[in-house]
């Protein structure tokens, strides 16, 4: 696996005089995770440190050797995407029956975790893409189940969740996009803003007004790529996130069948913000995984880059900078997990949790991917070294699948309503 | 048709991890320190798993000699497709004195006793880089200096694997969650019959040397006289 791949690559890789090749070594060996008080295997049973070797050997062999390619040239990586399919990861938490892997949340969490060490962006679509598959997986009926899920599991067919619009963000309720009954068939108009993966992807998750105004109107319904006025936008140009294209998502009368809804009408808001909660632990993971693979970066650096005479490790502030780095990586590690417990359980707490996890998560892990870049001086600011690409792509991470700010909302509201 | 193929495979110190010595120099730092399965035996354990596809073997038997721990590697071994597992209990002393003629032992009276037709190992040894069953034969194909050789042997046979035997494969999560219900065995040297004082004993361990500047010559007369100096010739 990672072992014997990455020892046939050392030995032919001869020389270490050169900065650049040592970046790129130190960017694949790192990967396994070796240095003690962050080893994110701690307290975690046999199994799921099983499933999170798969993943951190996975990322190490078949993602990070890839991530910047993927980056420059913006390309969605079809086949390794289906290569982890294989292994079980592209229905994580979806049911057995339907070609799912069957995990907790938890497991989840630790999986993602590790590939993003890998690739940050490319695992995040892969996360979006398990949490449709989860939302057809839970609310449709059997048959949408069993004509969608065993493909979304192996990536045959790939999944987008839709349900900003360029009027609609953070006040996701007040959407637009219709769905008018017409016979047996919702016929949709509207359009979705910044949809990852539009345009590539199979399978959309919409989320559109079949009713009156605000939440209890909204109904989710599941729309295939090649139905007549389905169209897309212009590929967005991103700062991160290159390895998954982004569009806008057109619908001009489009038909929909009525039987590929999703629940019952009136239902769609509520399976969206389901949807949610694991999408915000899963997008935090991913956070935590390019923190991980920034802080061991910086490490590596801080040991190898001289200045007045001594290695940069010997600096007191650095080396407090880089403890902070630890610990805070460590504590968002604890939140999200936790938050991830509490989902599981379906707990009372499980949604407020998520919101802070997400929230703490992905501004912490941010602020310690942009110090370990800090750390690396001018070689930070450069491509060939992998940490300003886990900075760029980590920082959409504060914005999307609920703003830190609508997060702070969620929270407030659960300590300010009378219970 | 070969019935059994047992996998030896070992916990070793992780290959990436930077190997340190013990400050009182009795040897290297083991505590703490990440444990994996030794690549070579990854490709030991993926040959048999492939030979167990083909239909010319019929089951895989993952041994591993040590402390508890050793379990977590016969686990992922048997995520990758063995059948079950043997945890050959040595611990303690017994443990750091544990060399290749004990292990050795212990792996030829298991062989025995399990009806092994075949065991394969991580290489020291007989290099494979090609392994194929023909009958009641094996055909082996080895890299040796002068290029590749072609053997057939008799079964029971013991065949080590080369780094170019084949790319081992991933566990996928589900063959990880039904390899918590293949069974892993306990066995002692004792039952086996196996003696496992060692002949051999660790004075020091140091670490290598540390490789000194070179020193540049102009002629070829200053590198015999430099050579000549420092006792070379």
């Amino acid at each position: 696996m990672a072992a014997t791949a990455a020892l046939c690559r050392l030995s032919r890789l001869g020389s270490y005089s050169f900065k650049r090749s040592r970046g790129l070594i130190f960017n694949r060996v790192q990967s396994r995770g070796i240095a003690a008080c962050i080893d994110p295997s701690i307290g975690l049973t046999d199994e799921q440190k099983e499933f999170q070797k798969v993943a951190f050997d996975f990322a190490a062999n078949e993602m990070a050797p890839h991530m910047a390619e993927w980056d420059q040239n913006e390309m969605f990586p079809v086949e390794t995407m289906r290569k982890a399919a294989q292994l079980g990861f592209g229905g994580i938490y979806v049911q057995p029956e339907v070609g799912g892997s069957g995990l907790s949340r938890l497991d989840t969490s630790i999986i993602f975790e590790a590939l993003s060490t890998g690739c940050a962006s490319t695992t995040a679509y892969i996360s979006i893409h398990n949490m449709c598959a989860w939302m057809i997986d839970t609310f449709g009926s059997n048959e949408l189940r069993e004509k969608f899920c065993p493909d979304l599991c192996s990536m045959e067919k790939f999944a987008s969740y839709c349900l900003t619009e360029p009027g609609s963000g953070s006040d996701a309720a007040s959407l637009l996009t219709n769905a008018k009954l017409q016979g047996d068939h919702y016929v949709l108009n509207g359009s979705k803003a910044f949809i990852s993966g539009g345009g590539d992807t199979d399978v959309y998750v919409v989320m559109c007004r079949t009713g009156g105004k605000g939440p209890k109107g909204i109904s989710c319904v599941v729309v295939e790529k090649g139905t007549p006025g389905l169209s897309f936008g212009k590929k967005e140009k991103k700062v991160g996130w290159n390895s998954q294209p982004t569009r806008a998502v057109i619908f001009e009368d489009c038909a929909v069948p009525v039987t590929n809804r999703l629940g019952v009408e009136g239902q769609g808001f509520n399976i969206a913000m389901k949807g949610l909660n694991g999408g915000r632990i899963n997008i935090a993971s991913c956070s935590l995984g390019a923190a991980h693979a920034s802080v061991q970066l910086a490490r590596d650096h801080l040991c190898i880059r001289k200045q007045f005479g001594e290695t940069l490790s010997n600096s007191q502030f650095l080396q407090f900078k880089l403890a902070e780095m630890a610990t805070r990586l460590v504590a968002s590690r604890l939140m999200v997990r936790q938050a991830a417990v509490a989902l599981q359980e379906d707990r009372p707490d499980a949604v407020a949790l998520c919101s802070m996890a997400k929230l703490f998560a992905t501004d912490e892990c941010f602020s310690i991917c942009n110090q370990a870049l800090q750390m690396h001086g001018g070689y930070g600011y450069l491509k060939d070294y992998a940490v300003q690409q886990f900075v760029r792509d980590i920082r959409v991470h504060q914005i999307l699948e609920g703003t830190n700010e609508v997060m702070r909302m969620i929270i407030a509201r659960n300590l300010l309503t009378e219970s | 048709m070969a019935a059994r193929v047992l996998v030896g495979v070992k916990r070793v110190i992780d290959y990436a991890v930077k190997i340190r010595v013990k400050p009182d120099n009795t040897g290297v730092v083991t505590d703490g320190v990440k444990h994996s399965m030794n690549p070579f035996c990854e490709i030991a354990v993926e040959e048999a798993v492939r030979l167990k596809e083909k239909k010319l073997v019929k089951e895989v038997v993952a041994v591993s000699c040590g402390p508890q721990q050793v379990q977590e590697t016969i686990r992922t071994a048997l995520a990758m497709g063995a059948d079950r597992g043997i945890h050959v209990e040595v611990s303690g002393k017994d443990y750091d004195t544990l060399g290749p003629l004990q292990v050795s032992k212990i792996l030829a009276a298991l062989a025995k006793k399990e009806e092994a037709s075949l065991v394969i190992l991580g290489k020291q040894g007989t290099f494979a880089s090609e392994v194929t069953i023909d009958g009641d034969k094996i055909k082996v194909i080895r890299e040796i200096d002068g290029g590749l050789e072609t053997i057939k042997i008799n079964m029971p046979a013991v065949v080590t694997a080369d780094l170019r035997l084949n790319t081992p494969r991933y566990a996928t999560l589900p063959n990880i969650m039904k390899a918590k219900k293949k069974k892993i065995a306990s066995v002692k040297p004792g039952e086996l019959g196996v003696d496992l004082t060692s002949r051999l004993e660790v004075l020091r361990v140091e670490e290598p040397a540390q490789r000194q500047a070179g020193v540049k010559v102009e002629t070829v007369e200053d590198l015999v006289g430099k050579l000549k100096e420092a006792g070379r010739i």
